[in-house]
């Protein structure tokens, strides 16, 4: 026992001459942790891309543009001005000059090529990481018919961001959405559709009837939208490539409308308004059987399904205020997800199938906004006089909506914004425009 | 009893130990600070009082009324901007106010005005006006997110992460250090957070108070001391500080004392100041990587043996993406040294950097 209390005495005296010898001692490498960072665009540069004959001459600046654009139009990255170059790309194969590069502070470079074969646009590129210098993936050759160039430099620039991102693109694809023109209360409404970018704007409908809320299928071959032609709103499904046409089965004295794809292509989930009640229905379109999903005497509305197919998010306002609900695809218990002040509807399921967006309508003004699928981390994007009809980027990081100005000369207008809430900014249309549905990436 | 000895004496030999070595009530009195103080008479200080007045009750709120008004937004009534006394329609008829009236193409009578309730306002303004002016300070929105917020930049400093005064070349004197002619440069403005348009702050008003005339000031401000430029003085030290640790410091010290925590801490601001997340991906975002980073001894990077030692929380893929953000960081920011102490090469010779970009997710 003695020796035990002098061992611990003597230990204890000796502590303290220990503890700087081991405050000394590092064992390893140096560790240090980072978790502060910053957020801001990426600077890349893209000269114009070099004309391998003289067919291809006034391609090789156009497609930079559009790949500038492409990239600059997301809010992460940010074009260096070829002002600022210093050194010039004459040679496709030859050896970047990383240093003149960095001088510039360019972090990434994209060197490209074109050539017209006949009717063929051959578009090659390259992407470097200026700072490692190091290429980043290969090189890569799209070729296409020469007209179709806008998409090639799309698909360029597609492969730039999701190689530098780790995500998918979004720039081949296109929106369908309601042209707006004339007066707020003699509205000619027509679909049409365009680039995502707003170019190579089509019209699909006259606008002798009102259409509302067209939605892409998941191929993006067909569009489902609603029309007052007959004089009650009906379901109408629209091949693009042939613009024909044909009206889903409805019943007779019943309303239906905002339609939306199932994610096999196959199955229409709907509204059908009954005897003034509202419920959703889902239709097979091969087999043409029909069947009731909600059974409620509020009204439900606004269906869109999960990416997996498994679960649908709809509005109901069966708690007394328009709120979110998810229930199984085939019907049943639903669960409610928003809980937070105001009305919200129009919910959109995130092609990731990680987040849900929305339209929320608090204290005098519309937002678009996002939440995960339990409900949490809601986040608005937005705030206007009136903000709706969100749709997904097919890589769920943008969303596009309608915004309507104030006053009796309001207009109606395209808007995108990154799920963060950064860039917003208006998408160009040739009139107004409302209800976009964004296509998934064009094959 | 032994054992209760050798207690008692290991007590007693702590006791003296600590009121020997350890911690002593300190026995210089407390700074305190001295401020003379003259006394006023009352008199005085009424004067004092009233002369500082003027210049402090003129902020009217008729001050904000624009000069003229366009027809289709007519301000508000006169008698709202009056006393809470009940006015009647003689003493609205009284002071004929602003032109605004006149501007209107009918303008309805005195009394009328005064009795005419507003027009209720759009959404939009009654909620802003319901708030209360001292709402609580909202960031800015700016195209960059960094730890710390950023003003502004001069328009004509170049970005840079350091802030420099622009150096003309000019001729100096004799025994002046030279020092080479720079731009200036300063960090770009940026936010501490992401700020969304239904974030920004829409209580705040749209018109402010016309800043009050300065009162004059009796005495006149003192010239300053005349400094060298900053910039000339911070490189001359760096210079002599290099000089004297090249020839002080070892070739290869074998060991020695760790980093010291500030010095730990500058390399990770150093590296934070060039690790932009804002291009990667929601994944990458959720992904932390473990890079391992072999140094020269000036302190730079050996841009080939950057490697990820580890990562969590994602896939490869995006941990692969999470991982050329965080190289790319330590080549940009590691391009001109890091700044550590030679003498310690030992302890950062490896690195191992842990990128954790947890808090940035919800910025």
């Amino acid at each position: 026992m003695t020796r035990l209390i002098r061992t611990l005495l003597a230990l204890l005296l000796a502590l303290p001459l220990a503890l700087p010898g081991l405050a000394q001692a590092q064992t390893g490498p140096l560790r240090i942790e980072i978790t502060e960072g910053v957020i801001e665009p990426l600077p890349f540069a893209v000269p114009d891309f070099i004309a391998e004959n003289a067919a291809a001459g006034p391609f090789g600046a156009q497609i930079a543009r559009v790949i500038s654009d492409d990239l600059t139009g997301t809010g992460l990255f940010r074009e260096i001005p070829a002002t600022a170059f210093i050194s010039r790309v004459a040679d496709f194969g030859a050896p970047v000059q990383y240093a003149d590069w960095k001088a510039i502070n360019a972090q990434a470079l994209i060197t490209g090529a074109v050539s017209v074969q006949g009717n063929q646009l051959v578009v090659k590129f390259r992407l470097y990481d200026v700072f490692s210098g190091a290429e980043m993936g290969s090189g890569l050759q799209f070729a296409g018919p020469t007209d179709g160039w806008r998409r090639i430099a799309h698909k360029v620039a597609d492969a730039v961001y999701s190689r530098i991102t780790g995500e998918g693109g979004y720039f081949d694809s296109r929106v369908v959405f309601v042209a707006e023109s004339g007066p707020k209360d003699n509205r000619r409404k027509r679909l049409a559709i365009m680039d995502y970018d707003g170019a190579n704007v089509q019209y699909l409908t006259d606008g002798a009837a009102i259409v509302l809320a067209p939605r892409f299928s998941p191929t993006g071959d067909r569009v489902l939208y609603t029309s007052y032609e007959t004089g009650q709103p009906r379901i109408y499904v629209l091949d693009v490539g042939q613009v024909q046409r044909r009206v889903l089965q409805s019943q007779p004295g019943t309303m239906s409308f905002a339609p939306r794809f199932g994610p096999d292509g196959r199955t229409v989930v709907y509204s059908l308004e009954q005897g003034g009640n509202t419920d959703i229905w889902s239709l097979d379109l091969g087999a043409g059987a029909t069947r009731r999903l909600t059974d409620a005497p509020s009204i439900e509305t606004a269906p869109s399904f999960s990416p997996d197919g498994r679960q649908i998010v709809f509005e109901s306002d069966r708690s007394g205020t328009q709120q979110l609900y998810i229930m199984p695809a085939s019907g049943g218990e639903a669960r409610r997800i928003s809980f937070g002040q105001g009305r919200y509807g129009t919910p959109v399921w995130s092609p990731r199938g990680d987040l849900i967006a929305f339209t929320k309508q608090h204290a005098g003004r519309f937002h678009i906004g996002v939440m995960r699928t339990d409900g949490s981390e809601e986040r608005l994007l937005t705030a206007s006089f009136l903000d709706e009809s969100p749709t997904w980027a097919p890589n769920g990081r943008v969303i596009m909506f309608s915004r309507e100005t104030r006053g009796a000369d309001g207009t109606t207008s395209l808007f995108s914004v990154d799920i963060t809430g950064r860039n917003l900014k208006p998408v160009r249309t040739p009139e107004g425009a409302s209800d976009p549905s964004w296509s998934p990436l064009q094959q | 009893m032994q054992t209760g000895t050798y207690i008692s004496g290991a007590g007693h030999l702590l006791l003296i130990g600590w009121t020997l070595f350890g911690v002593h009530p300190n026995p210089d009195p407390l700074p305190f600070e001295v401020q003379s103080v003259s006394i006023v008479t009352g008199a005085e200080f009424e004067a004092i009082m009233a002369a500082e007045r003027p210049p402090f009750t003129v902020a009217e709120p008729a001050a904000l009324t624009p000069p003229v008004t366009p027809a289709e937004t007519p301000p508000e009534p006169p008698a709202t901007d009056a006393a809470p006394t009940p006015v009647t329609p003689p003493q609205a008829e009284a002071p004929p106010p602003d032109p605004v009236p006149q501007t209107t193409p009918e303008p309805p009578p005195a009394a009328e005005i005064v009795d005419t309730v507003p027009q209720p306002l759009p959404p939009a303004e009654a909620q802003a006006a319901l708030l209360p002016p001292s709402t609580r300070p909202q960031p800015r929105p700016a195209d960059r997110v960094a730890p710390e917020a950023v003003a502004p930049p001069p328009p004509d400093a170049a970005p840079d992460p350091v802030e420099r005064e622009a150096v003309r070349d000019e001729p100096a004197a004799e025994d002046a250090t030279p020092v080479p002619p720079q731009e200036a440069t300063a960090p770009e403005e940026a936010a501490t957070e992401i700020v969304t348009e239904a974030e920004t702050p829409a209580g705040a008003p749209q018109q402010s108070i016309r800043p009050l005339t300065r009162p004059q000031r009796q005495a006149a401000a003192e010239p300053r001391p005349e400094t060298p430029a900053p910039s000339a003085t911070r490189d001359a030290v760096n210079a002599a500080l290099a000089e004297a640790l090249t020839e002080t410091a070892p070739a290869a010290a074998p060991s020695g004392p760790p980093l010291s925590a500030g010095e730990k801490e500058g390399l990770r601001v150093a590296v934070s100041a060039c690790w932009n997340v804002g291009s990667l991906s929601t994944e990458a975002l959720g992904t932390t990587v473990v890079v391992g980073v072999t140094m020269t001894e000036d302190a730079r990077p050996v841009q080939g043996a950057i490697r990820m030692l580890s990562f969590e929380g994602g896939s490869e893929g995006a941990a692969r993406q999470a991982f050329e953000a965080a190289r790319r960081a330590i080549i940009r920011c590691g391009t001109n040294g890091f700044g550590l102490p030679v003498e310690k090469f030992d302890h950062w010779r490896e690195i191992e950097m842990t990128f954790n970009p947890e808090r940035m997710r919800i910025k």
